[in-house]
């Protein structure tokens, strides 16, 4: 017991999120096309392409610096760490301590700087679009984020996501700031991750790309990198959502095998059901103009500002 | 009181201030006064649940005054003038949004952190309430500010007497008598307003009250 099993616990999980990720974007796909009356691709798919452009060489543009090569490794270690940070079906892992929620914000926007620098480096027009919109975006949405953290740390006195989870789960009563919190996470979550209303993840129409438009100039296996971590990272957000405000079924260490699969198939469903609202979502709405992007991410700041604010006078103190 | 109780009430009279900010962001005519009846909704089901965990009948006349007057006929009222001055495809040039959102928030920091060192001995009921309503009077406050359209004055005014109704149902509950004055003095301030404005209209074929600056001589 002890070190050995943590380990094998920290290290599964990590293991879990890595392998989930690309059947999350998969299954997202796959109920988006079924509401548009598609077909779809199957499930499965992301997993294929991943094979095909791992096994792919990689073309490099010719004025490109070390740095293009170093970026994907670099956005992929620092997502995958962030995903690992996360508790999913267990919390007061081994690396918890450090699974604080600051951490995963500065971790996230350490990937988004060494993202846009690459989008820059080979001096494309599309490389540097898609960066200075994605910088433009992430101004915005990272104050927002850090609200939504403050207003959280104030209700369950800990940026820690396992306390948090632990708080959230036994606390009874409701709190407005806390839905406030939620609605602001959502919209921060969906511009991250350069969703529907914000960016669209399947055009190749150069007037509305983000996120492609960054990622225009890579190939192969860098691709795929930048790819994988891109489904982490939503597969991150789902379960930081999950786990703050949804915190039913998170085992803590030391139970059984038994329990380990319940709480496994309790976060299976919650991804499943994120996942489904995310297509919902996807299919209802338009995409927004790019400078109509500033007024929706304003609204998420000014929900996580009021949340906190609001604490003030619901706390008693 | 169980702590349940007063997250419930708390939860209302937030989401009151929120819904002040939505009409703060809203900038088309229709939506600002469906986004106004939402608004008085939840008023009336604040006082409808602090009648409850208050034990105070008379807060249900309140409700009922809320819900039906300002949340079901000033609306319709309101939307039948839209559209007969043929106002409802127009689209206001507020003050920037961003910036009227900023000042909103400023607000509702003033009047908290002014709210809760004023009343430090009440009970928290109170204190939530009174902090909450006087930011719901200040952001009608500033819509009635930030927008030139009458109308839209208009729906800031009845949203600062929202309230002015909250602030009253925490602080012990007004005397009924009181309470049904307030609602018809709003109701025939409303009519009053509403005929101004035809005239208004009339006169300057518009409703955009920098006319009326110009014609008292004011910007020349």
């Amino acid at each position: 017991m002890g070190m050995t099993s943590a380990l094998a616990a920290q290290f599964g999980q990590m293991l879990l999120v890595l392998a989930l990720a690309p059947a999350l974007t998969g299954v997202t796909r796959k109920m988006k096309a079924r509401l548009q009356r598609r077909i779809g691709p199957p499930i499965f798919q992301p997993y294929r392409d991943l094979r095909r452009l791992f096994g792919k060489d990689v073309v490099l543009a010719e004025n490109s610096s070390w740095l293009f090569r170093v970026a994907p490794y670099l956005i992929f270690a620092a997502t995958w760490v962030a995903a690992a940070l996360v508790p999913t079906f267990q919390t007061g892992l081994l690396f918890s301590w450090a699974g604080d929620l600051i951490a995963i914000v500065a971790l996230l926007g350490a990937a988004r700087f060494v993202q846009a620098v690459a989008a820059l480096d080979t001096g494309t027009s599309f490389g540097g679009i898609g960066a200075s919109r994605e910088v433009m975006i992430a101004s915005l949405a990272e104050p927002a984020m850090i609200m939504v953290v403050f207003t959280v740390a104030l209700v369950a006195g800990s940026t820690q996501l396992s306390t948090i989870a632990a708080f959230m789960a036994d606390m009874g009563g409701l709190r407005v700031s806390l839905a406030m919190a939620l609605v602001a996470l959502v919209i921060v979550a969906l511009a991250e991750n350069a969703r529907i209303p914000v960016d669209n993840p399947s055009t190749h129409l150069e007037v509305t790309m983000v996120h492609e438009a960054m990622v225009l100039e890579y190939s192969g296996r860098h691709l795929a990198m930048i790819e994988l971590a891109a489904s982490l990272k939503l597969l991150l957000y789902i379960s930081i959502i999950a786990c703050i405000f949804f915190p039913f079924g998170l085992i803590t260490d030391g139970a059984g095998p038994p329990a380990h699969a319940i709480s496994l198939a309790f976060y299976l469903l919650k991804v499943i059901i994120a996942s489904l609202l995310l297509a919902t979502l996807e299919t209802v709405i338009a995409k927004m103009r790019v400078f109509r992007v500033p007024n929706l991410l304003g609204i998420a700041l000014m929900l996580g500002l009021l949340g906190t604010l609001l604490l003030f006078v619901s706390g008693g103190m | 009181m169980s702590p349940l109780a007063f997250d419930i009430a708390h939860m209302f009279a937030g989401g009151l201030v929120l819904v002040s900010f939505m009409m703060l962001y809203q900038d088309r005519l229709l939506p600002l006064i469906n986004v106004l009846s939402l608004h008085s909704l939840l008023l009336a089901l604040s006082v409808a649940w602090q009648a409850q965990i208050q034990n105070k009948p008379d807060l249900y006349v309140t409700a009922v005054i809320a819900l039906g007057f300002k949340s079901i006929v000033i609306p319709m009222a309101l939307r039948r003038m839209v559209v007969r001055m043929e106002l409802h495809r127009e689209i206001e040039v507020a003050v920037g949004t961003g910036l009227t959102m900023l000042l909103g928030i400023g607000l509702v920091a003033l009047s908290m952190d002014l709210m809760l060192r004023v009343t430090a001995g009440a009970s928290p009921l109170v204190r939530e309430d009174v902090a909450l309503a006087l930011s719901v009077v200040l952001l009608g406050l500033l819509m009635m500010v930030t927008r030139r359209n009458a109308v839209s004055q208009v729906i800031g005014f009845m949203s600062i007497e929202n309230g002015l109704i909250l602030a009253g149902t925490g602080a012990r509950g007004m005397p009924l008598v009181v309470e049904i004055s307030v609602a018809f003095s709003v109701l025939i301030a409303f009519i009053v307003i509403g005929i101004f404005l035809f005239r208004i209209r009339e006169r300057f074929d518009t409703v955009d009250l920098q006319a009326l600056d110009r014609f008292r001589g004011e910007r020349r």
